[in-house]
Formats: structure tokens, C-alpha cells, sequence
């Protein structure tokens, strides 16, 4: 970003930079940036709450009254996952108990993928796989869990990290339907790794493969760093 | 051990590592009134259009996609586990405050939304070198083309 601001003053426009990163700004001499302290991944602050994101952006244009820079201010308020209401979603019953129940919740839970796409006609899952492949997907990632070689369970090194990608996806969607009040900071994130059954799964295949000593690169980005 | 994206300090550490590129001058030009301006998104969070290739994994590609101010159907294309992308999920706004500028051209703040709106991978190689030389002053061509006067940037 900082980069493009550079780039793009240097043509003749001008440009404000929304950033988590005050001291890349200030090492960048970046002309204009509004210092949000909000979680990665979310430059407007708050989804679904439009006085806040305008908030954001009347304090990011009222940069562009100075009269010269480089300039950098802070928006007032911050975010972090610890001011977040707990995120109220749950996840389906059992239905087909003959099914480990990653995969039976990953199917009960294709009505409220559908229901979430056609309200808003997007989604991010489609790096690897498609929303019906999910519960295959999931299965692979069983096998992996159980100790099969991760070659083995069907995936190449392109395709296992892409289709950990879709699944979260699959999910994080899911539970902005389904769930009840304001998406706090990293609640779908937390929400999908330490409440459904998919997200265990995953890092149960993640840790496999790193006790089995796999290659890093294969198996660290299947999950955030620092995940267990 | 924390979790990585939601550790300020692990951030901050990770951040002071890294290399930047450095530019000669500073670059600042001094815009229109904003109620006459017209303003243009800009993003590095890789969006994309349903139905476009996108952005792939693993590649260090330097193009940049181009969306109409009419498109929603846009697609995370930042690949990374360690960002919140429950914002993202839950409202594109979040990140590309294209319905905000439209509210605020409504209420006489900005002056109007340009037409078409741009999207960079943020994952470019260290060199900076295409996006310097290549991408970047294309975008910014065909942003004055359209007479826009000033450039919002976000990212993931």
C-alpha cells in the first residue's frame, strides 16, 4: 500500500493509506496514512456497521486537508478480540451418525452456505475446491489426522493448503449467517478452530504432520501461526 | 505460543524486520476541495471478481484486477491464515468501503466515485520492481484518465 501511495503521488493523485502498521508508514514516509489499531484484515474496523467504517473514513480524508507531509494520525478508537462479544453460533445436531462427525457437520451445515450465497452472491471458497467438495475435503484431512501420509489421503503440496483455505472459508461464511450480533474481532476465526469439529480436524492433520516430521512448508500454513 | 496475527508485539517485531523500499523524494500532492473530488479504491487485498482467474497461490504476479463501483461479487484473493478474514466474510465493506463512498457522495462529502476501482496482490516480490515501474504508474494512468483526484488505499 505504502508502496502504491508513493506511486501514485508521484503521477500527479492523491492518496490516503489505511494501515495496522504505523512504523511501516513512518519508515516509508508514506504522505498520507490514518493509523487504525484494528486486527488484520480489517482497515475499516467494524463489518455491518456503517456510522463506524464512515467514521474511519471522514477521519481518513481529513488527512488531505494538510498542507503538507508526510502525515500520519491515529484513529481514536481501538480494536482487539478482547472488547468482542462472544460470538453466539451454533452448529447443527448430528444427523447422520454413521459419519465422523467433522464431515456429518460440514453437510448439515451446506443449507446455511447456500442461504449465506444467495443473499449475498459471493464467496471465497474456490481456491481448490467448491462448497460441495468440503465434506470430501474433510474426509482427507481425517485420513491424515488417523496417520495416513498426506500424499497418500489425495493431496499434492499445491492442493492440501488451497483446500484448507476453502474449508475456512466454508465455515467463516456459514457463521456470519448464522450468527447472532456483530462479528467481533477473530470470532470466526476462533468460532471455526476451537468449536467445530472441521477446525479440529485440521489441526489434528496439521499436528500429525509435523510430529511426523513433513516438510514445514507443507503443513505450517494449513492453520494461523501459533495454532495448536 | 500466541497466535501470530492477533499479537501486536509478534506484529510489530515481524514488521521492523522488514525490508522497504526507499523512494527519493516525498511525493504529496495537495487534492481539490473533497466535495468536488473524486475519490477511487484502491486495494491490496487481492479481491477479484467472480468468474476472473484472480490471484493464484505461490505466484509473485503483479497485475492488478479492475472492478466496476457496481461489482459485489469480489473474492478474497490474500490467501493468508494469519489475517481476520471473518470481517471480509461478513461484509466487503470492511475492506472495500465502495457502499461507504457511495453514501458519502449522497451526503455531499466527496465530490464522486470513480467508475472502476483496482486491486493489487500484496504478496509482491521483495524487489518491488514491477509494481514500481510496471503496474503501478499503469494504474495510476488509467486512474487520471477518469479524472480521479484522490486514492483510498486499504489492504488485509
Amino acid at each position: 500500500m505504502c508502496t502504491l501511495a508513493h506511486i501514485f503521488e508521484a503521477a500527479g493523485l492523491s492518496s490516503v493509506v489505511l494501515t495496522p502498521m504505523r512504523d511501516i508508514a513512518e519508515r516509508m514516509r508514506v504522505p498520507r496514512a490514518l493509523y487504525t489499531a484494528f486486527p488484520v484484515g480489517r482497515p475499516l474496523g467494524k463489518p455491518r456497521d456503517k456510522t463506524f467504517q464512515s467514521e474511519v473514513l471522514k477521519a481518513a480524508f481529513c488527512l488531505l486537508e494538510a498542507p503538507k507531509g508526510p502525515i500520519i494520525s491515529e484513529f481514536p478508537e481501538r480494536i482487539s478480540s478482547d472488547d468482542a462479544e462472544p460470538l453466539l453460533c451454533s452448529l447443527p445436531p448430528r444427523v447422520s451418525t454413521n459419519l465422523h462427525p467433522a464431515v456429518d457437520e460440514a453437510q448439515a451445515l451446506r443449507a446455511a452456505y447456500d442461504r449465506a450465497f444467495r443473499k449475498t452472491r459471493r464467496t471465497s471458497v474456490g481456491m481448490q475446491i467448491v462448497a460441495e467438495e468440503v465434506p470430501e475435503a474433510i474426509e482427507k484431512f481425517l485420513k491424515i489426522a488417523e496417520g495416513i501420509d498426506w500424499s497418500e489421503a489425495g493431496f499434492s503440496a499445491e492442493s492440501i493448503y488451497g483446500t484448507a483455505h476453502d474449508i475456512r472459508s466454508y465455515y467463516e461464511e456459514i457463521c456470519c449467517e448464522l450468527a447472532e450480533g456483530e462479528i467481533g474481532a477473530w470470532a470466526t476465526e476462533e468460532w471455526f478452530y476451537d468449536t467445530t469439529a472441521a477446525g479440529q480436524v485440521i489441526l489434528q492433520a496439521r499436528r500429525t504432520m509435523r510430529d511426523k516430521n513433513v516438510a514445514q512448508s507443507i503443513w505450517f500454513g494449513l492453520a494461523p501461526a501459533g495454532r495448536e | 505460543m500466541s497466535i501470530f496475527g492477533k499479537d501486536e508485539v509478534a506484529m510489530q517485531k515481524f514488521s521492523a524486520t522488514l525490508p522497504l523500499p526507499e523512494f527519493d523524494e516525498d511525493n504529496f500532492n495537495r487534492p481539490k476541495s473533497l466535495q468536488f473530488a473524486k475519490v477511487a479504491i484502491v486495494t491490496t487485498a487481492a479481491l477479484y471478481r467472480t468468474g476472473r482467474d484472480g490471484f493464484k497461490l505461490g505466484d509473485s504476479d503483479f497485475h492488478y484486477e479492475t472492478f466496476s463501483r457496481l461489482a459485489r461479487d469480489l473474492k478474497l484473493g490474500h490467501h493468508s491464515v494469519n489475517f481476520d478474514r471473518g470481517g471480509f466474510a461478513a461484509d466487503i465493506n470492511v475492506v472495500y468501503p465502495i457502499d461507504r463512498l457511495e453514501e458519502l457522495l449522497e451526503e455531499g462529502v466527496i465530490g464522486d466515485v470513480a467508475d472502476n476501482h483496482y486491486s493489487f496482490a500484496g504478496n509482491q516480490p521483495a524487489t518491488l520492481s514491477e509494481i514500481r515501474l510496471d503496474s503501478g504508474p499503469s494504474c495510476a494512468r488509467e486512474m487520471i484518465k477518469e479524472d480521479v483526484d484522490i486514492v483510498l488505499l486499504t489492504g488485509t
